[in-house]
């Protein structure tokens, strides 16, 4: 694990694809949002959001493999809380998955798709770059009110 | 050192666990595995002590989700409580609410599960 600061409100920290880091990208998320300025509550959901990523790229785009790279960049600047999250794993398409009507699909006992539903309702803006072969990021944003 | 762990108690014929700690995909395979070996034995009747979790992802709802099938195939339940505001927000953000019965307190849950029994 790696962690790096560029300068006052860039920082970045750079995990292996496992699931036994994932407590430690809450705290260096939950200890950044914190000192944004945010609420409690807001805190949870920002880190609530970038572990449901995390995860999905752990489960989905590197297959559980665990010796892949996940690299997290922290752009905190005005009133903008900016997370990049990039990984090098399989290529998704995000406009082709539907997001579910939650009432219909817990209905049905479906088990899946709930990080990306949480991540959409956590956050103010989830944008998704995907470069096929080479990178995919996905960017989590939240506004300070 | 372990961010998680369950403790199972027996309330004939209800079953408790009591959760502690983080729930997310790294500990959830742990509860998979209590909920699969309570299933094997029998026990469909649980209720899930939420008093010391602190944390909760999808990968955890979705161990529920898992398994409430099966053990409603099988006359039970699971059933929550003593949940704090910030696990249960998650859950209702998903609309759990409408699929579990959560109760504010341990006795209640097992109190339901003998009164469904006894009727």
């Amino acid at each position: 694990m790696k962690q790096k600061t560029e300068s006052n409100n860039l920082k970045e920290l750079t995990i292996q694809s496992k699931t036994s880091y994932l407590n430690k990208v809450r705290a260096f998320i939950s200890d950044e949002a914190k000192k944004f300025g945010f609420s409690d509550d807001e805190v949870s959901k920002i880190t609530l959001a970038v572990d449901e990523a995390c995860t999905n790229i752990i489960k989905h785009a590197y297959k559980n493999a665990s010796n892949y790279p996940i690299h997290l960049r922290l752009k905190a600047r005005n009133n903008t809380f900016e997370i990049m999250i990039e990984d090098q794993g399989m290529p998704f398409e995000p406009d082709a998955i539907k997001m579910p009507d939650m009432k219909e699909h817990i209905k049905s006992y479906k088990r899946g798709g709930f990080g990306m539903y949480l991540m959409k309702s956590l956050m103010d803006k989830v944008e998704y770059k995907i470069q096929p072969g080479r990178k995919n990021r996905v960017i989590l944003t939240k506004y300070l009110q | 050192m372990s961010d998680f762990s369950i403790k199972v108690r027996n309330e004939n014929p209800v079953h408790v666990l009591e959760l502690k700690g983080y729930l997310d995909a790294h500990t959830a395979p742990k509860l998979e595995e209590t909920f699969q070996d309570l299933i094997n034995k029998g026990h469909h009747k649980i209720v899930v002590n939420c008093n010391d979790l602190s944390y909760i992802s999808s990968a955890g709802l979705g161990v529920f989700m898992a398994f409430v099938e099966d053990v409603r195939e099988q006359k039970g339940d699971i059933k929550f409580s003593n949940m704090s505001q910030k696990v249960y927000n998650v859950f209702d953000l998903l609309g759990f609410p409408l699929l579990y019965e959560i109760f504010k307190q341990e006795g209640e849950a097992i109190e339901k599960f003998n009164s469904v029994q006894s009727e």
